[in-house]
């Protein structure tokens, strides 16, 4: 163990966690740690939605307070789960991964974090005057008549996520491309760092948007104007074009970083090199651009003219193509390499094979025809929860897991990992699988009573959430016992390229010790295992780095 | 090595290609279709389904194959071969993606136009007729005089008139929580819809508060029903039953509850179901009572029974677009 381990090697105070603190490390942390809590009051909202479904009748809760529950679970889940734990990847592995000694603007960085509570006790606290209960989506004119301060409290908080997402987005770009070592250039980046690109990108274009829309609906709310409200001549319409013109995006800043996450597991533990790097970089802006251009896919079914659904249709398909190149990649890096079963890459194998449902489910709603069918029922709430837990979830644990060591200097525990991802997959799938057919058959979404004849299937989603939820135990457990009795890590315990990898675990305070030499492409693996005279640099390395710490 | 492997992948690819054009057709997934327009919805999923069944096993194909056969073994600390990409390849699998994707929008362009999806769009002149029909609630919305104008109407369905026989046309009410069905020609106000075999019918549709959405499960269509403007749905029915009519879009807290059904019978039981309710309409007291002059819970309470309306919904009903007015004064 070095001298610049036991000095400064990234050990803070559990205070300073507590604090206004300026290091990305520490603002990483906060959003994680931050971002699960609310992953566990949104977790138990839904747990709470799906004991009232599992009988046809409101007997549980009641019709008002069920429409408060899912409201602020798909809020909670979005706003502050899902969202926030892409920053929090983005503000702990950026600057590693570049080699920076911090975020370019470390204050704003601040700033941005504790927005994130702010915001969740607003949003939380209006519980206390009656929740909103209209939908995350909150269209009007019902969001203008089903309880005003709730509807308010959810706006603000709306408003404050968003700000400070805007002010992350600002830091991840202007330090990816100001602060990297030199011998970085764009195509040498680890891909996160450009998934963190096309997120920004997205959220820069989209998010003042949604500021737009709310503050509009917050004047209609409050000052009794009439943008939206069709009792004063207003609009609904323009609503819901404004608000899917950010929230169609949001699916991609939400899904995107953690295609980033992935693009860095698979090659690590499976020793291969990514297939296709450039095609995995570019896919992810192509992706990004056309998610600004697919908003009224959302709206098929409402106010929209037939020749602009057309329009729509086309530019959502065309959706799927960078989906599958990057599917495609990813299943030929793992294709022939050396798979290390542990958490990180089950989950991410878990990412895969859920992701493709949801893609695949993606494409048929996207033909208008058949979405005008199962817009607004199951089928959706099953298809963007294949998407959303199969994609972000599922890629957000194997992200965990996988830089566990780095962020602790420990290792998990991996029995009780691979507990947590068979109980995770279980869960899931008998959650939400289900329900496509529930859907496709005719019942819709945010009811509080359905028909009975849809009682059994809805009882096995019911059991399938509460698979779910007790999985997070083994996720605790695995944390927990990797803090108290794991094992020393090291810099490099998966013998990985990238550069957060060269540093001490936990990194120290000013990241590296110095200036990080780029050795290696990111994702340079297998180059000189089989040939006798070659490059033997890099295997020499990764054993030195290994062994150190 | 290669030949053995090569034909196990064709084999393997039949397997795959049978399976999907096998489940494809028979995935049962969807409930009974009751109109053309369902049919054709129905082949479009049923490809879409193929294409999907067979994507989806070729790559968890895949997935399962490298988590048995491509697992490190104990002790191995080697790396895998150094492959960073393969240009043909990924050629390939970028332009097959791009095919299919064509070929389904170009199919699914077709199935909607079809089912009169492009049509409205040109349908301005018939909006203007139908608002006198416009049913008891359409005087009171402030906002209609402004959506008059518009000369794109909303929805799915062939205009009126427009190469077909005069279509039976009903004026649809969607009002928290429940759907009023108006028959313009006869005056008949129900709460359920009836509807001919085998005849056009013409939804006008229009909502008192918030927005709905009107959703025949069977027929496959469904169409949002807004406050202050109007938006079509027009279908031929081609089975006789009673199908459910959901209100799909968040309306309030008894969404769930804001169902009633729809019923396709021959011609001549529609009709004997027209002289039931003219009868019922004409015959004593409510000879001179016109629905559009009574107020909404005079209107409702008679066919509260009618609905399965619940009590506490009834409660709520006439108030609600009032309670709207009221609750957005500042």
């Amino acid at each position: 163990m070095s001298d610049a381990t036991i000095h400064h090697g990234g050990d803070r105070k559990w205070t300073d966690y507590f604090t206004f603190c300026t290091d990305h490390k520490v603002i990483g942390i906060q959003y994680l740690v931050t971002s699960f809590l609310f992953y566990f009051v949104g977790g138990a909202l839904a747990e709470v939605v799906r004991t009232e479904l599992a009988t046809p009748d409101p007997d549980f809760v009641s019709p008002e307070v069920y429409n408060q529950l899912f409201t602020m679970h798909g809020t909670i889940m979005i706003f502050l789960w899902i969202v926030p734990a892409g920053a929090a990847f983005a503000n702990y592995l950026i600057p590693l991964m570049i080699g920076a000694d911090d975020m370019a603007f470390p204050r704003l960085n601040a700033v941005a974090f504790w927005m994130q509570p702010v915001g969740g006790i607003l949003l939380i606290s209006s519980f206390f005057v009656g929740a909103p209960q209209a939908g995350w989506t909150s269209y009007p004119p019902l969001s203008l008549i089903s309880g005003k301060w709730g509807e308010e409290l959810w706006i603000l908080c709306l408003l404050i996520l968003g700000t400070a997402s805007i002010l992350g987005a600002i830091n991840f770009v202007t330090t990816i491309f100001k602060m990297r070592i030199p011998d970085m250039d764009i195509h040498s980046m680890p891909l996160f760092c450009w998934a963190m690109l096309a997120t920004s990108a997205l959220i820069l274009l989209s998010t003042p948007v949604l500021a737009a829309a709310l503050i509009l609906l917050s004047f209609d709310l409050m000052a009794g104007t009439a943008f939206f409200n069709p009792t004063g001549g207003g609009d609904p319409i323009v609503y819901q074009h404004l608000f899917w013109f950010y929230s169609h995006p949001a699916v991609y800043i939400m899904v995107l970083p953690f295609f980033g996450v992935i693009s860095e597991v698979l090659p690590v533990h499976s020793r291969k090199p990514i297939f296709g790097y450039r095609a995995i970089a570019y896919s992810g802006l192509a992706i990004s651009f056309l998610g600004l251009i697919v908003w009224a896919h959302h709206m098929f079914t409402s106010g929209t003219p037939g020749w602009l659904r057309m329009f729509f249709m086309a530019t959502t398909m065309l959706v799927a193509v960078p989906t599958g190149i990057k599917i495609f990649s990813w299943c030929a890096t793992l294709w022939g390499g050396k798979l290390q079963l542990n958490a990180a890459l089950l989950f991410a194998i878990g990412f895969l094979s859920s992701f493709l449902m949801g893609g695949l489910t993606g494409v048929m709603l996207a033909a208008a025809p058949f979405d005008i069918h199962v817009h607004d029922t199951y089928f959706v709430v099953g298809h963007f929860h294949y998407v959303l837990f199969g994609g972000s979830v599922f890629a957000l644990f194997s992200g965990v897991y996988h830089w566990y060591p780095k962020v602790t200097g420990k290792m998990y525990d991996e029995i009780w990992g691979k507990i947590h991802f068979v109980m995770t997959f279980v869960g899931f799938n008998m959650t939400f699988l289900p329900m496509h057919y529930l859907g496709m058959q005719g019942m819709n979404r945010r009811i509080a009573l359905y028909d009975p004849q849809y009682q059994g299937i809805n009882q096995i989603c019911t059991w399938g959430s509460y698979i779910l939820a007790l999985s997070t135990l083994p996720f605790l457990v695995s944390m927990a016992l990797g803090l108290i009795k794991g094992k020393v890590a090291g810099r490099n315990p998966w013998r990985a390229l990238t550069l957060e990898w060269q540093t001490t675990s936990p990194p120290e305070i000013e990241n590296f010790e110095e200036m990080p030499v780029l050795w290696a492409g990111p994702y340079e693996y297998g180059i000189d295992t089989e040939s006798e005279d070659g490059d033997e640099d890099i295997e020499d390395m990764l054993t030195e780095v290994a062994n150190v710490g | 090595m290669n030949i053995p492997s090569s034909i196990t992948t064709l084999i393997a690819g039949i397997a795959i290609t049978l399976v999907s054009l096998w489940y494809g057709q028979n995935h049962g997934l969807l409930p009974v279709a009751a109109s053309a327009d369902a049919n054709d919805v129905d082949d479009l999923f049923n490809l879409m389904m193929t294409i999907a069944t067979g994507l989806f096993l070729l790559i968890e194909g895949v997935l399962v194959i490298c988590l048995i056969r491509f697992r490190r073994k104990k002790g191995d600390m080697t790396d895998g071969p150094s492959i960073e990409g393969n240009i043909p390849l990924e050629i390939v699998w970028t332009a097959i993606p791009t095919v299919i994707v064509f070929i389904l929008a170009i199919y699914s362009f077709e199935i909607y136009n079809n089912m009169g999806g492009l049509d409205p769009m040109v349908s301005g002149g018939s909006q203007m007729a139908m608002h006198h029909h416009g049913g008891h609630k359409i005087d009171n919305m402030v906002a209609m005089g402004d959506t008059n104008n518009s000369q794109v109407a909303i929805g799915i369905g062939k205009s009126p008139g427009v190469g077909d026989d005069e279509p039976l046309k009903v004026n649809v009410n969607g009002l928290q929580y429940a759907w009023i069905f108006t028959y313009p020609e006869t005056g008949i106000v129900s709460g359920d819809l009836h509807i001919p075999k085998d005849r056009r019918v013409l939804l006008n549709m229009q909502a008192a508060d918030v927005i709905h959405a009107f959703w025949l499960p069977e027929f496959r269509i469904k169409q949002d029903v807004m406050p202050g403007q109007e938006s079509q749905l027009s279908f031929v029915a081609n089975r006789e039953g009673t199908y459910p009519v959901i209100c799909a879009e968040l309306c309030g807290s008894y969404h769930g509850g804001m169902k009633t059904t729809m019923t396709v019978e021959s011609p001549e039981a529609y009709d004997q179901w027209v002289q039931e309710r003219t009868v019922a309409m004409t015959g004593g007291e409510s000879v001179a009572l016109n629905p559009s002059e009574l107020s909404d819970t005079d209107f409702l309470q008679s066919y509260a029974e009618d609905m399965g309306i619940i009590e506490n919904t009834l409660q709520q009903i006439p108030h609600a677009p009032m309670n709207m007015m009221s609750a957005l004064k500042p």
